[in-house]
């Protein structure tokens, strides 16, 4: 099906295509590497995860150039109207298939495929033994697409009748399909590659410098490796299942590298906090894919899964109550990944580990991927929750609250990267929140978006505490570093700007996407009226503006407040910041509205290219239908009115840290403001600073209370009930015992028996007598009670 | 040779450590390395026959038995030594001949008090016995006479080699035991009565309760005899008691074979016996069994949180992770009982690996209360990261072995066998489910505070803490290897266990039409 066989030569698929699980399986391989023999090394391993991680950020940028080169070609093709070139043996259904409603050609995914193992009914029809690493024979390369079913049957019998063989060996053979791992290639997959691998090939780099001297230097240049390998391996899962492993191993790093300096208790409580919160969530995955899992006639393929979400309500679909319960499970797993409401906690205590680390998890890995799973299963939050054509659904809710509640709590800290942290909570709100309005796009292009401005932010706030002497107080040790750091101002500002979304940075373009989307503001069409999300969002775009105006003043204007002069750092620290900076402002314009293109006269192609090469086909084939697709129309006035508000805030804010700085050059805040006046604005700040007591219920309440009452509670029973019962039914047959040796035994069999039974009687003196007289008793009277309750069922029945 | 193996194969495997058995009792007790040295030979013996037939083994025909080997055994009671390995007995074989070899190094150095290598060892080595025996028996006087071996040398292990409290704990594992026990052999010769059978052969008794008139209620009965014994093995709720003590009291060795094999003989029976000659009653008792497995499950976690004792807490975990095994089989389908297969070679390597490291633990700080540990990692960096790796795979970590034991079974809840309620065990796999977070506090938190943070005061300075030894590692390393390699390569287990596991799924589907 597809972009098959004649179009893109598809006959050979790209050979990166093919062999993209490389990419994981370097920095895998560097994990075992840097474990075994890190230590021996003269750069104690870091060499080996730089070297491996740079090789898979190659193999990524050539995937990358490769996909787009695929997608560029099929469209000019398009565009030359050589149509038929796209459809096999020119069918016209499926040109519709290819194209999304403006026509555009998106690209299918490219699944590679090897039996993992089988299980449940395979039994004669999968007879060959096969150890799961020989791949040559059962791989297939089908260049699927997740889009109607019959029509892929249909193909699969005639145009690709050579390679439908191997296929059906693999799959129609046995009546429960082995369950596959393999490697999805897509727009959104090759896009994951790219960030993950060039994030974490800066923060390998910036580390050398950053932990030099650390205690465990090479086992955290170890697990930094394994972090990225894990986040690679779920971005290319083609089932839920390795969606699953992946999502967990992604979960362990992060605890082994949030509590790298485990001596201290804070630490280690921080990273046990990250993988138990994230543990509640799991439960909402495990169940979801479970249901998936049957929902979709007992399969694990997200293809499958997928198709059949899409076909809900017709023939051949999955029931949509199905998919709605399905999709709620999957957000209680996106809430704790991605730390939304009311599960985020975890994410600002995460801090706790080493600052690269942070940057890794709350750009890269980690967080964003529960938002990529939400794209990788579309189809099943689309049908599940009805995301078109309504006002209000789980997603987006979830969303529109994180992100506010999360901005909020950003005013409140004077950690630097606690601010950091909450404003990943609040902009991962944006996403999830994109998402659930339906601009699949605009939450997939903030994701690319804010990685770049995100692991700026937090490797500038690293080189910072590296210059302030291992602190991150904003408002005891930092203040006026523009002067000292100059190269570390000018990046993070960057980043800030484009966090605050505004133009031309990067996040301004993401930002102004999401909330048109919303469809909302007057002619911006998109899928649905999503007022609230749309307000909170836009709450949101002043929020930030305001907290990082806030964040900006207190390290870099001012004046000084730490002891010891700061300095400039190193440049494997600035090279990093300048790359990323770089970055945050021009990745904005791969998604430039056509509009906008036009009115500058740049030439037409230039216009959405992100959406072009990022949007899965999987969305054009909800076109036509009901409750289909569309992209959100792009408004100029939305795009002024947003970037008056952030420009607002922040103007604001800095009015007030001016008029404090001319009143006293060193302080942070006014000791007399609003807050100790007003009682309401004080309650509500305690209510901020206490993280809106969600700490306080989960670990105050509900962790203390199950290792204390109720688990203490439960032992009690345990010890004083279950346990006693058994004694007293043991003491009471050894009565019974005694009394049958006493009185019977003793009486009727001979003294040789006698003479040993009496030293069983004085237990505890001979601990060998005592056990063969033990022994000798039970097998007795279990053989006499056998033997007798035998004799009553023979009687009774 | 292969005619060899198909007819004495097994019986070499299952008997070659009594010979060991034989050689070391002529031996004086003060020849201690060479009674190692016979001790060790053995177990490789009866592994080299094992991988023999393992090697054998018709893996596209795991349904049916292989290497049968049917001979008269005791005439007048109709008993035959019949005895074969099929999908379901061969992983639990596997793991048993992994186990005691590496169970034997480790004691190389590790006798513990008071001493005596060479009783020791051959406990060890009937023990040995007497678990493959229950594996391969296709008779059940059979079965029940190995099930009993077993039940003797750990017994003694316990009592004379455990901790203070051994002897409460050896007799109450001695009792409680053969209480089960008894109730099952009764239903053995009620089953063997009823349907008027001519041998206690397994699969002959499950056809002949097809075509009896055996009325459901004895079914159910007797079936309720078998859960008795097969239950307190496991050990299910609320027959676990027995479990935590035996376990806190034994010697390392005896931990590491009750928690890798000596459960396992527990769920092997319900799926070998049990479900397959009484499947009408079986459907009866599986909401039952489901119940409690799932009280298990969040049981034994609330047990493990309320533990100050590593070993402990250790062993109520144990409660937890079979509940999950049970869970599976309760199911009564194909994918559960794969589930609840590979549940128990994990389990065995895991738990095994855990108790293993609580021993050295216990050897190098004498101690096992959890809050005067801590600092392990710093201490002895390599233990502590073996700690942190088995916690990890206990809790269930994908990509590593337990994972498998777990989803799967969860999964298999969702939707049970035909003629039992779905809504029922959905409920119990949202409960299954909600023990995963509790496993990893548990587990976490084990962790937290034995391997993280500093060593007390009181330990700091200590010499006699040092980082693994070279028997340890050799112990040891095959348990971690095996659990990364399952844990990537399920199929190594589940295209073994698929084959018999749909068999029996499948006699539940035809049960319902």
């Amino acid at each position: 099906m597809i972009f098959s066989a004649e179009n893109v030569d598809a006959e050979s698929v790209a050979w990166i295509f093919e062999n993209v699980w490389l990419v994981p399986a370097l920095p895998a391989l560097s994990f075992f590497l840097i474990l075994f023999f890190g230590k021996k090394l003269p750069k104690r391993g870091a060499e080996i995860g730089i070297f491996s991680v740079g090789l898979a950020f190659g193999l990524a940028v050539f995937a990358t150039f490769t996909w787009i080169t695929q997608i560029n070609d099929s469209q000019s093709e398009k565009t030359d109207e050589s149509y038929a070139a796209l459809s096999i043996e020119g069918e016209p259904s499926q040109k519709v298939i290819l194209t999304a409603d403006d026509g555009a050609v998106r690209g299918k995914p490219i699944i590679t495929e090897v039996e993992w193992f089988s299980i449940g009914g395979s039994s004669d029809s999968h007879s060959e033994e096969e150890a799961p690493s020989e791949t040559s024979k059962e791989n297939k390369t089908a260049i699927d697409s997740p889009a109607i079913v019959a029509i892929a049957a249909e193909d699969s019998s005639d145009s690709e009748a050579d390679k439908s063989d191997d296929y059906a060996t693999a799959h129609s053979e046995s009546d429960a399909p082995a369950i596959s791992i393999g490697t999805w290639v897509d727009g959104q997959s090759v896009m994951m590659l790219f960030v993950v691998t060039l994030v974490s090939l800066l923060v390998h780099v910036y580390s050398t410098d950053y932990v030099h001297g650390d205690r465990r230097f090479t086992h955290y240049f170890a697990f930094l490796s394994l972090f990225t390998s894990a986040m690679l391996f779920m971005v290319l899962s083609s089932s839920t299942l390795q969606l699953i492993v992946g999502w967990e191993l992604v979960g362990v790093c992060s605890f082994a590298l949030i509590g790298h300096w485990w001596e201290d208790k804070p630490n280690s409580d921080a990273a046990l906090k990250a993988f138990l919160t994230n543990r509640v969530g799991d439960i909402g995955l495990l169940i979801g894919m479970t249901v998936l899992y049957f929902a979709a006639d007992k399969s694990f393929s997200i293809e499958k899964i997928n198709q059949m979400a899409v076909l809900s309500g017709q023939e051949g679909g999955i029931d949509k109550g199905l998919l709605t319960i399905a999709a709620l499970c999957l957000m209680a797993a996106v809430m704790s990944k991605s730390g939304q409401f009311i599960l985020h906690t975890w994410l600002p205590d995460a801090m706790a580990g080493p600052t690269p680390v942070s940057a890794l998890i709350h750009a890269a890995t980690m967080v964003v991927a529960g938002v990529y799973m939400i794209g990788r299963l579309y189809p099943v939050f689309w049908e599940g929750l009805t995301i078109a054509g309504s006002n209000i659904n789980a997603m987006a809710l979830i969303g529109a609250i994180t992100t506010v509640g999360g901005g909020l709590l950003a005013f409140v800290q004077r950690d630097i990267k606690k601010v950091l942290a909450y404003s990943t909570v609040s902009q991962l709100g944006y996403m999830v929140l994109a998402l659930g309005v339906g601009a699949y796009t605009a939450g997939m292009f903030h994701l690319f978006t804010h990685a770049f401005f995100k692991a700026c932010l937090f490797l500038g706030a690293g080189s910072v505490s590296h210059a302030c002497h291992h602190s991150f107080d904003m408002k005891a040790d930092m203040g006026g570093l523009r002067k000292y750091m100059p190269k570390t101002f000018a990046t993070f500002m960057i980043g800030s700007l484009a966090l605050a979304g505004i133009p031309p940075l990067a996040g301004f373009w993401s930002k102004d996407e999401i909330l048109a989307g919303a469809g909302v503001w007057p002619g911006t069409g998109g899928n649905g009226t999503y007022y609230i999300p749309f307000i909170f969002g836009m709450l949101t775009a002043a929020m930030t503006a305001a907290y990082m105006t806030r964040v900006i003043w207190l390290t870099f204007f001012g004046t000084y407040r730490g002891h010891e002069k700061p300095h400039e750092s190193g440049s494997r620290i600035t090279i990093p910041l300048i790359v990323l900076a770089g970055l945050a402002s021009v990745v904005g314009f791969l998604n430039m509205p056509s509009p906008f293109v036009e009115t500058l006269g740049l030439p037409k192609s230039w216009a959405h290219k992100f959406e072009d090469w990022v949007e899965p086909a999987g969305i054009a084939t909800f076109v036509g239908k009901a409750n289909g697709f569309t992209h959100a129309k792009p408004s100029l006035s939305l795009a002024i009115v947003a970037t008056l508000c952030a420009v607002g805030a922040g103007g604001a804010v800095l009015a007030y840290y001016k008029k404090l700085y001319a009143k006293d050059p060193q302080a942070t805040e006014y000791s007399d403001g609003f807050l100790a006046k007003v009682p309401p604005l004080r309650a509500g700040y305690a209510f901020l600073t206490n993280k809106y007591y969600l700490d306080h219920l989960y670990s105050g309440v509900i962790a203390a209370g199950t290792k204390g009452p109720v688990a203490k509670a439960a032992y009690w029973f345990n010890q004083n009930v279950l346990d006693q019962v058994i004694n007293v039914a043991g003491k009471l047959s050894v009565f019974v015992g005694r009394f049958i040796y006493r009185f019977i035994d003793q009486g009727t069999i001979d003294g040789l028996v006698n003479a040993s039974g009496r030293g069983a009687s004085e237990s505890g003196e001979s601990l060998r007598q005592v056990q063969s007289g033990q022994v000798r008793h039970y097998a007795v009277m279990m053989f006499a009670a056998a033997a007798l309750l035998a004799a009553v069922f023979m009687v009774d029945f | 040779m292969t005619e060899f193996l198909d007819t004495w194969g097994i019986t070499a495997m299952v008997f070659v450590p009594l010979l060991g058995v034989a050689l070391m009792m002529a031996m004086p007790k003060t020849m201690e390395p060479a009674i190692k040295g016979v001790a060790l030979a053995t177990s490789l013996a009866s592994a080299f026959f094992g991988v023999l037939l393992l090697t054998n083994f018709n893996y596209d025909d795991s349904a049916s038995m292989q290497f049968v080997q049917d001979v008269s055994w005791i005439e007048i009671i109709n008993t035959r030594y019949n005895v074969g390995i099929d999908g379901i007995s061969l992983p639990l074989i596997a793991l048993t001949l992994l186990v005691t070899p590496l169970v034997i190094i480790y004691s190389w150095n590790h006798i513990p008090k008071p001493g005596n290598a060479k009783a020791f060892l051959i406990l060890m080595l009937i023990l040995h016995t007497g678990m493959l025996g229950t594996f391969v028996a296709k008779d059940l006087i059979l079965f029940f006479v190995f099930f009993e071996v077993v039940l003797l040398p750990m017994y003694f292990m316990i009592g004379v080699w455990g901790g203070p409290q051994r002897l409460y704990a050896s007799i109450k594992f001695f009792l409680y035991t053969l209480f089960g026990s008894a109730l099952m052999l009764v239903s053995f010769l009620a089953l063997y009565w009823l349907t008027g059978s001519e041998s206690f052969d397994i699969v002959k008794l499950g056809e002949l309760v097809s075509t009896s008139d055996i009325t459901h209620g004895t079914q159910v009965l007797l079936f309720g005899g078998m859960f008795m014994g097969f239950g307190i093995k496991v050990p299910m709720f609320p027959f676990h008691t027995w479990l935590p003590d035996a376990h806190t009291q034994a010697p390392t060795q005896g931990s590491v074979i009750l928690a890798a094999v000596l459960l396992k003989l527990g769920t092997y029976g319900f799926i070998r016996i049990a479900l397959p000659t009484l499947p009408e009653a079986a459907v009866t008792w599986a909401p039952w069994i489901g119940l409690l497995a799932v009280i298990g499950i969040i049981y034994g976690a609330l047990g493990c949180l309320a533990q100050t004792d590593m070993k402990r807490l250790i062993a109520f975990s144990s409660v937890a992770h079979m509940g999950y095994v049970m869970l599976g089989i309760s199911t009564l389908t194909d994918f559960g009982i794969n589930a609840a297969i590979f549940g128990m070679v994990a389990h065995g390597l895991i738990t095994g690996m855990l108790f293993f490291i609580a021993g050295s633990v216990k050897e190098r700080y004498h101690t096992l209360e959890i809050k005067r540990l801590g600092g392990l990692l710093l201490q002895a960096p390599r233990m502590g990261w073996i700690l942190g790796f088995a916690t990890m795979a206990s809790l269930g970590l994908p990509g590593l072995a337990g994972f498998w034991g777990e989803f799967p079974a969860i999964l298999s809840a969702y939707n049970p066998a035909p003629g039992l309620s779905t809504g029922l065990f959905r409920g119990y796999m949202v409960v299954a489910a909600l023990g995963t977070v509790l496993a990893a506090g548990y587990l976490l938190w084990l962790l937290q505070r034995t391997a993280f943070g500093k060593p007390s005061e009181e330990f700091a300075d200590d010499p006699e803490i040092v980082d693994a030894v070279l028997s340890e590692w050799i112990a040891w390393v095959p348990f971690l290897i095996l659990i990364v390699v399952l844990g990537f390569f399920p199929g190594l287990i589940f295209d073994i266990t698929d084959a018999p596991s749909t068999a029996i799924g499948d006699m539940f589907k035809v049960l319902d039409k």
